[in-house]
C-alpha cells in the first residue's frame, strides 16, 4: 500500500477505518435531507416524496423541485468537486494552505464571467457559465505553461504557487477594472464573488456535470502519482514515475474542478482549504483514500453550511460563502496554532 | 528565491553620535537617480489635467512665481496627489522591507500582516453601511471618517495576526500563515458588505479598495509625512537589530541582540507606516511587496535596504499613477497599475530564480 512509504501520520485502526465511508455517506444522506426540508417554509420527508415522484403542482411541491433540488444537487456537485481540487492542489504544491483558487483558477472564471457581462450584456447564471468555464481552463492552462518556464522537468510546487499567486493578481487587477467601468458588471460581480448555491434551476447542475465528472476520474487517476510525489520529484522518478505527466493531470484536474464549481456557484471560499484537513485526519497519506474523504466531506459541509445560512438569518438567508468562511476561519487559525498546517 | 550574495566592498563607517552605518557608494548612487527619477515623475503627473501646463510651468510655480491661477492649479490641486503618492510609496516601501527582513521571506508585506484587509473592511464598512442606502451620511463623515476608520482598521487587523500568531514567542512562518487565514476571512467579510448595501455605495468602496489618488489634498499628504518623519529614523536606528535578525534568532541573541523587543518594535513601526499610508490612499498592492526586493538588486546588498527601498516605492507609486491617468481614456485607480505591473515581475522573479538556482 503506497501510505506506507513514509507517512508520519499513523491511519485509523483497520476495523475503524471500515466504518468511515458509510459515516460519512450517513452524514451526506443527512446534509441531503437538511437541505430539502428546512427553509423559510419547512417542508416535511413526507412532502419531498410526494413533490419528487407524484407533483400536482401544490405550494410545497415548487418549492421542492424548483428551489430546494435544485441547490441540493448543486452542492452535491460543487461540494466533492471543490474538496477534491482543494485535496490536489496542496498535494501537487506541497502547500497545506493552497485552495483550488491558488491555481488562478477562481480569478480567471471571475474575469471571463464580468467580461461577458460587459461584452454581451448576459444576466444570469445561464448566459454567463460557458464564460466563466473558459476562464477558468484558460487561466489554469497559463498558470501551468509560466510554471513550465524557466525550469526543467516541469513546474514545482513552488513555481506553481507563485505563477498562480501572480496570474490571480493580475485577472483581479483587470476584473476590478472592468468591474469599476460598469455599473452592471458591478451588480452582477459582487454577489457572484460570494458564492452561492441558491436560486440557480437544476439545467445548471446538469450542465456542469460532466466537467466535474471528467475532473473527478482525471484526479482519483491521477492519486498513485501524486503519493509517489509526496516524495519528492526525484524520488518519485527514481520509482518511475513520469513527473510532468503526473503533475499535467492533476493540475488539468483541479482546473476542471475548480472551473465548473465556481463557474456554477461563484467564488466559493475555504471548501477546498479545509475539506482536505478534515479528510486528511481520517485518512493518512494515500491519496486515493483521502480524495473518496475529500468528496464525501465537501458534500457534506457544503449542504449542512448552506442549511445554516437559512436558519441562522430568518427570514432571509446568509449566502454559503460567508458561513463557510465564518466557520472556517476559526478552524485555520486553530489548525495553524497547533503546527499541523505545517506539515504535510 | 534568494538575495544577491553579499559582495564585500570598500565600504566606510559613518558615525553619528554613537550610532553608526557603512556608506555604501552603490546605495547612494541609486538613491540619487532615484531622487532625480522622482522629480521628474511628480513634475510630469502635476503637468496633467483639464488645464496642461508644460514642466516649465510646473518648476515655475511650485518654485513661488506662475499667475494666481496656475499657483491654483498645482499647489490646491496637483501637487498634493503627487506627494500623497510619492510618501504612500515610501511608507509602503518601507513597511515591506522592514516586514520581509523580520519574516525572512520576500513574499512577506504589510498585507500578509493583515493591514490592508483590516483597513478595506473598517472602509467598506463605513461606506456601505452609512451610504445612501441607510439615509445617506456621506460628505463630511466620509471625509474625516474613512482616514480614521483605515487607520483603526489597519491597526486591528495587525493586533489580531499578531495575537493569534504568539504562542511563547513569535515565529516568522506562522506569523505569515495566520495572516494568510486572516486576510482570507477578512476578504469574504469585505466581499459580503459589497453585497449588503447600494450598489452606489459599493462602487464607491471600490474605487477605495483598489486604491487611489484621486482627489486628494494636503489633509492626505500631513498624517504619512508626519509618520514618515517619526518612523523612519526609528527603523533606521533598528537597522541593526534587522541586520542581526538576518542570521537566524539563536545567532542574533549570541551577538547581543534583544530580539523579542526589537522585532516587536520594528513590527509596529512597519504596521504604522502601512496603515497610514492606506488611509491615505486604499491598499495600492504590490508597492511594499516589490520595491524592497528592487532596491536590494539595485543596490547590490543582502537585505532590504530601508532608504533605497523608500525611493524606490516613491518612484514606483508616481510612475503607476502617470500610467493610470495617461494610458487608458478613462483614469483608472493607480492600485489597479501597480497589480497589474506587478504580476509580471513576480512571474520574472519567478523564472530568474529558477534559473540561477536550477529549481527550487
Amino acid at each position: 500500500m503506497t501510505a506506507a512509504a513514509g507517512t508520519a501520520r499513523t491511519p485509523l485502526p483497520r476495523a475503524r477505518r471500515r466504518l468511515v465511508v458509510p459515516g460519512l455517506l450517513l452524514a451526506v444522506l443527512a446534509a441531503v435531507l437538511l437541505s430539502v426540508t428546512v427553509g423559510a417554509k419547512p417542508v416535511s420527508p413526507g412532502d419531498v416524496w410526494h413533490a419528487l415522484w407524484s407533483p400536482d403542482g401544490g405550494e410545497s411541491d415548487i418549492i421542492v423541485r424548483g428551489l430546494r433540488v435544485p441547490r441540493t444537487l448543486l452542492g452535491l456537485l460543487a461540494g466533492p468537486a471543490l474538496g477534491v481540487a482543494g485535496a490536489l492542489a496542496q498535494g501537487h504544491t506541497r502547500n497545506p494552505l493552497a485552495d483550488p483558487g491558488l491555481l488562478g483558477v477562481t480569478q480567471g472564471a471571475a474575469f471571463a464571467t464580468v467580461l461577458s457581462i460587459v461584452l454581451f450584456r448576459l444576466d444570469g447564471v445561464y448566459g454567463y457559465i460557458w464564460f466563466g468555464l473558459a476562464g477558468a481552463l484558460i487561466a489554469g492552462g497559463a498558470v501551468f505553461a509560466i510554471g513550465l518556464a524557466g525550469g526543467r522537468g516541469g513546474p514545482t510546487p513552488v513555481t506553481l504557487a507563485l505563477a498562480g499567486t501572480a496570474v490571480s493578481a493580475l485577472l483581479y487587477a483587470l476584473t476590478s477594472t472592468v468591474v469599476l467601468l460598469d455599473q452592471q458588471a458591478m451588480d452582477v460581480f459582487r454577489f457572484w464573488q460570494i458564492g452561492s448555491i441558491a436560486g440557480r434551476d437544476a439545467a445548471i447542475a446538469g450542465q456542469v456535470l460532466p466537467f466535474v465528472a471528467a475532473g473527478l476520474i482525471l484526479a482519483f487517476a491521477n492519486a498513485r502519482g501524486l503519493d509517489a510525489l509526496a516524495l519528492g520529484d526525484d524520488v518519485a522518478r527514481g520509482l518511475g514515475r513520469r513527473v510532468p505527466l503526473t503533475r499535467t493531470v492533476g493540475l488539468a484536474s483541479i482546473t476542471l474542478l475548480t472551473g465548473a464549481a465556481v463557474a456554477a456557484c461563484g467564488a466559493l471560499a475555504f471548501v477546498g482549504l479545509i475539506v482536505p484537513h478534515l479528510a486528511r485526519a481520517l485518512a493518512g497519506a494515500d491519496h486515493r483514500r483521502l480524495l473518496l474523504y475529500s468528496a464525501l466531506t465537501g458534500a457534506a459541509l457544503l449542504l449542512l453550511a448552506d442549511v445554516l445560512g437559512r436558519v441562522v438569518a430568518r427570514p432571509g438567508e446568509l449566502e454559503v460563502g460567508v458561513v463557510l468562511a465564518l466557520l472556517g476561519a476559526p478552524f485555520f487559525v486553530v489548525l495553524i496554532r497547533r503546527g499541523r498546517a505545517v506539515r504535510l | 528565491m534568494s538575495a544577491p550574495e553579499l559582495r564585500l566592498r570598500r565600504q566606510r563607517p559613518v558615525r553619528i553620535a554613537g550610532a553608526s552605518w557603512l556608506l555604501r557608494p552603490r546605495a547612494a548612487a541609486v538613491t540619487l537617480a532615484g531622487l532625480a527619477a522622482l522629480l521628474l515623475l511628480m513634475g510630469l503627473n502635476v503637468r496633467l489635467g483639464d488645464i496642461p501646463l508644460t514642466l516649465a510651468d510646473v518648476a515655475r510655480t511650485v518654485l513661488g512665481g506662475g499667475d494666481a491661477g496656475d499657483r491654483l492649479v498645482v499647489m490646491e490641486l496637483r501637487l498634493p496627489r503627487a506627494l500623497t503618492g510619492a510618501l504612500v510609496g515610501a511608507a509602503l516601501a518601507i513597511s515591506g522591507a522592514v516586514t520581509q527582513a523580520i519574516a525572512r521571506n520576500p513574499l512577506a508585506g504589510p498585507d500578509i500582516l493583515g493591514v490592508t484587509s483590516g483597513a478595506s473592511v473598517a472602509v467598506v464598512a463605513l461606506t456601505v453601511l452609512t451610504g445612501t442606502a441607510h439615509g445617506g451620511a456621506g460628505g463630511t463623515l466620509a471625509a474625516i471618517g474613512i482616514p480614521l476608520a483605515a487607520v483603526a482598521g489597519g491597526l486591528a487587523g495587525a493586533a489580531l495576526v499578531y495575537g493569534l500568531a504568539w504562542r511563547k514567542g513569535m515565529d516568522g512562518y506562522r506569523l505569515i500563515l495566520v495572516g494568510v487565514g486572516v486576510v482570507a476571512v477578512f476578504t469574504n467579510v469585505k466581499y459580503w458588505l459589497l453585497t449588503a448595501g447600494d450598489v452606489n455605495d459599493a462602487a464607491r468602496a471600490m474605487v477605495w479598495i483598489s486604491g487611489s489618488l484621486n482627489g486628494r489634498g494636503f489633509e492626505h499628504v500631513v498624517p504619512v509625512a508626519a509618520a514618515l518623519a517619526v518612523l523612519v529614523p526609528a527603523t533606521l536606528l533598528g537597522s541593526r537589530t534587522l541586520g542581526a535578525l538576518r542570521l537566524g534568532d539563536d545567532t542574533a541573541r549570541g551577538l547581543g541582540v534583544r530580539i523579542d523587543r526589537g522585532r516587536g518594535a520594528l513590527l509596529l513601526a512597519a504596521v504604522l507606516l502601512a496603515s497610514v499610508a492606506t488611509a491615505a490612499a486604499g491598499p495600492i498592492t504590490f508597492v511594499a511587496l516589490a520595491s524592497p526586493q528592487i532596491a536590494l538588486r539595485l543596490a547590490g546588498v543582502a537585505q532590504p535596504p530601508v532608504v533605497v527601498s523608500a525611493v524606490t516605492g516613491a518612484v514606483l507609486v508616481a510612475a503607476a499613477d502617470l500610467a493610470a491617468r495617461t494610458l487608458t481614456p478613462v483614469e483608472l485607480p493607480v492600485g489597479i497599475v501597480t497589480a497589474v505591473l506587478g504580476a509580471p515581475y513576480l512571474v520574472f522573479l519567478l523564472i530568474r530564480t529558477r534559473r540561477v538556482k536550477g529549481g527550487t
